[in-house]
């Protein structure tokens, strides 16, 4: 067996990010409405592999949609949005699943499966879609767990387990199906404060230990000026200013940018 | 009006014989219209009209028809067509057929109202359809309508009796054949209504458990 083979029969194979920061994400001329809605009009952003990128913005301005599209959960009315060279729409149902495996989403309520235990949660998808053998899938689902601090809470049902914990248990179900692209859809927003620095602390930890391309919809702006590289600030379902962190939030250019982050303060 | 304590142990026997054939089209038609109601209520999800449609309609029409009508024509109907087969197997298939299309009701309720956060993380996670469905969907779906198909089971009890009429002898066949040789009507009407009273109370009681194991 040459090589080659062996390598292509590796399991993990797709997941390997190309790590030379060439373009992974890219969006076209994107418009999606709800109704009379324009949620997102006509958007063009792109994002380079491996880097951190976290969309701002006020509620309504479109970024939640972004993360959406890019899972397939829904269509863009217009444009074209590209993962890694390949068209997300319109596609076959068997391309569409083929990117989709290069994307993982932690949602903002957690939604972990509650008829199966924590570990099931993490090794159903690896087992049914990589085809990774049971065992396989255990060790990495404990090997994760352990990263999260969770790994006692292995044979327990997620709805057993606090809002903090079962957060933290679903980005490891995220992270078991090795995405090179990893969405956070305001991943803290239901939980109680207190428990959200673990989250966000995890989230560090992982943005800073691999070079998975994170996109991430927070209103967490300490946590955003962390770990980004890039911060998008969204208005009317357009980009209306982007730029490394310490710029946006230091000194940024938009009246609306500026308007926004007085806000929060 | 008196009470004889020896029609009772007269009917007995009889009693016996009808309690199983009771209970086993109790079981059978259970089992059928868990099945095919869980048929129904997923081939209604299919995206083409042409399954919904035709499947929407014909439930439709078993559901707002008569149970005793249904069974008359299964049972003499059929055979001109060709298709004989025997009273009870008759009966347990009516009784099947007419709750599934209840059943496929409490499905469906069930199944929308496992959350959308659900599908939308078996699509994060690329499971295909049909796992999605047997990994995800059904089970937090069955778990959830668990006591409205077991309500279902208890009013099927009840609708055992007209198996009767298409020469079934369940526990009122038999009552009713006793009664004919023995002119007494009260000792064996009155002893398979307590009969259906403790299976009633014997299935509830189940049910409960049951669904405290789910629930947990």
């Amino acid at each position: 067996m040459s090589a080659d083979t062996h390598l292509t029969s590796d399991p993990d194979a797709h997941t390997n990010p190309p790590v030379d920061g060439s373009e992974l994400i890219r969006f076209e001329q994107v418009t999606k409405r709800f109704g009379d809605n324009t949620v997102l009009d006509r958007l063009d952003f792109s994002v380079d592999s491996g880097r951190h990128v976290t969309l701002i913005g006020p509620s309504g301005s479109g970024k939640t949609t972004i993360l959406r599209l890019l899972m397939t959960l829904t269509r863009p009315d217009e444009g074209t949005i590209t993962v890694a060279g390949e068209r997300l729409h319109p596609a076959g149902e068997k391309q569409t699943r083929e990117i989709r495996k290069k994307i993982g989403m932690v949602f903002q309520q957690f939604n972990l499966f509650p008829n199966m235990s924590v570990l099931r949660n993490l090794t159903e998808a690896p087992v049914t879609v990589l085809g990774l053998s049971r065992d396989e899938a255990e060790a990495r689902a404990r090997e994760l767990l352990d990263l999260v601090g969770l790994a006692d809470k292995c044979d327990m049902r997620p709805t057993r387990l606090s809002g903090g914990q079962q957060q933290r248990v679903a980005i490891a179900r995220a992270l078991a199906m090795r995405p090179q692209v990893l969405l956070l859809d305001e991943v803290t927003s239901a939980l109680d404060p207190e428990l959200v620095a673990g989250v966000l602390d995890l989230l560090r930890d992982i943005a800073r230990s691999t070079d998975i391309t994170m996109l991430c919809v927070t209103h967490e702006m300490n946590f955003a000026r962390d770990i980004s590289d890039q911060v998008l600030m969204f208005d009317e379902g357009r980009v209306i200013e982007s730029g490394p962190p310490e710029k946006l939030f230091g000194d940024p250019d938009h009246a609306r940018t500026r308007e926004f982050l007085g806000a929060l303060l | 009006m008196t009470w004889d304590w020896s029609a009772v142990t007269d009917f007995l026997p009889l009693l016996r014989q009808g309690l199983v054939v009771t209970l086993e089209a109790l079981a059978l038609g259970s089992l059928i219209s868990f099945g095919l109601g869980l048929v129904w209520a997923l081939l209604m999800r299919t995206p083409t009209r042409w399954v919904r449609w035709p499947v929407g309609a014909v439930t439709e029409f078993v559901r707002d028809t008569p149970l005793l009508v249904q069974l008359f024509f299964l049972f003499y109907v059929l055979p001109e067509w060709g298709l004989t087969l025997s009273a009870l197997t008759t009966g347990v298939l009516g009784i099947g057929l007419h709750y599934s299309t209840y059943t496929m009701q409490v499905y469906r309720a069930g199944i929308e109202a496992v959350p959308a956060g659900q599908w939308e993380a078996a699509t994060a996670l690329s499971l295909p359809p049909g796992r999605t469905w047997r990994a995800v969907i059904l089970p937090q779906a069955i778990r959830r309508v668990v006591p409205a198909l077991g309500n279902y089971v208890i009013a099927m009890l009840k609708d055992t009796p007209m198996l009767m009429v298409i020469t079934v002898l369940e526990m009122l066949g038999e009552a009713r054949l006793f009664s004919q040789q023995h002119f007494r009507f009260t000792e064996p009407l009155t002893v398979i209504g307590v009969a259906f009273i403790l299976i009633s109370y014997l299935a509830s009681l189940l049910l409960r458990a049951l669904e405290r194991r789910l629930v947990r």
